[in-house]
């Protein structure tokens, strides 16, 4: 089974570089500027088909499908807040690799710094507490004799 | 005490949370589509290219729209199934060929048999764009007004088709009847 997988691994590494290739090889000859803009929108949006991939790395036909797509909307002078409506009004926004702010996703944007300010609060806390015991109290005057009878009692018990 | 409660406290909550999100399938994408007009087409018949087939024509009609595709794996184990529910005629069944050769996609019908009223080819994908679709098979059902009021993502399995889809058919088609 580690065998198969090793092997099926290695395979991949192998066909990866001419897949990319042909990807390459496809878009040239475009016009540069469509090109670099499709990419930036691309990476900003995931592969519906895998999911952990954005638009821009996956080979899923899907994706060169919405690529095709979206370098068609470019050329056809749409503004990029145009095409992410065009596929979030599709594919929801599940497409989005950003997550926008709403409240249903406030926890998830704002979650973070709750934790963190929680964290300094309860950080600040302990260091005052800690500081407050620490701090060097002089001994009453009851507290000195006992001290001194241990240390008169405990030195008494040494030299016996 | 509460000291050591509060980690564990902090800890069941994280499972719960943890136990609600491997249940999920990841898969299973909300469409925003539910309950907004089905996206209009105007395609080719897959058996006859000279016809066109467009959403409009089932104006005042329920009805179903699943994609499929002949290289898609599970829309062979979702086949026998639909043509089951084809034979019960209690909703007509279109069909979608997505990105799919047609002598391909009439062999496969060929050989497993035709539960669609007829099929339209998207061949480029650009109408299965408009729906949404990101792995066949899916499924749409679609109102009178051309309203897609139910999404099926992967096959309908049976329990779909009777608790979900087909309650759904019976309440349109009574308030179509109503109006």
């Amino acid at each position: 089974m580690i065998r198969f997988t090793l092997v099926s691994l290695l395979l991949l590494c192998a066909i990866a570089p001419f897949a990319v290739a042909k990807e390459a090889q496809s878009t040239s000859g475009d016009d540069p500027a469509v090109e670099q803009r499709l990419k930036n929108l691309s990476q900003q949006l995931r592969c519906l088909v895998c999911q952990n991939e954005t638009l821009a790395d996956s080979q899923a036909f899907l994706a060169e499908d919405l690529r095709r797509e979206i370098r068609e909307q470019i050329i056809a002078g749409k503004s990029d807040k145009e095409i992410i409506e065009f596929l979030t009004a599709r594919y929801g926004q599940f497409i989005l690799y950003r997550p926008r702010v709403t409240p249903t996703t406030y926890l998830l944007w704002f979650g973070p710094f709750v934790l963190l300010l929680g964290g300094l609060w309860i950080l600040f806390n302990y260091i005052k507490h800690r500081r407050d015991s620490l701090q060097e109290k002089p001994l009453s005057a009851d507290e000195h004799r006992r001290a001194e009878e241990l240390l008169a009692s405990n030195s008494g018990k040494e030299t016996t | 005490m509460i000291k050591y409660l509060i980690p564990l406290g902090i800890f069941l909550v994280l499972v719960v949370f943890l136990a609600i999100g491997l249940g999920r399938d990841p898969h299973e994408v909300p469409s925003p589509l539910i309950n907004k007009a089905a996206p209009t087409f105007r395609l080719p018949q897959l058996k006859d290219p000279s016809k066109t087939f467009s959403a409009e024509d089932m104006r005042g009609k329920v009805w179903v729209l699943n994609v499929w595709a002949s290289w898609c794996i599970s829309c062979r184990d979702e086949h026998p199934l639909l043509i089951e529910y084809a034979k019960t005629r209690a909703v007509p069944i279109y069909g979608l060929n997505w990105k799919d050769s047609r002598e391909d996609a009439v062999a496969w019908l060929d050989e497993l048999g035709d539960p669609y009223v007829l099929s339209v080819a998207d061949t480029d994908g650009r109408i299965a764009i408009d729906y949404g679709v990101y792995g066949a098979p899916e499924t749409y059902l679609i109102d009178q007004s051309g309203t897609i009021r139910f999404k099926q993502i992967g096959p309908v399995a049976p329990d779909v088709w009777s608790n979900k889809i087909l309650p759904l058919v019976q309440e349109l088609n009574r308030q179509g009847t109503s109006k």
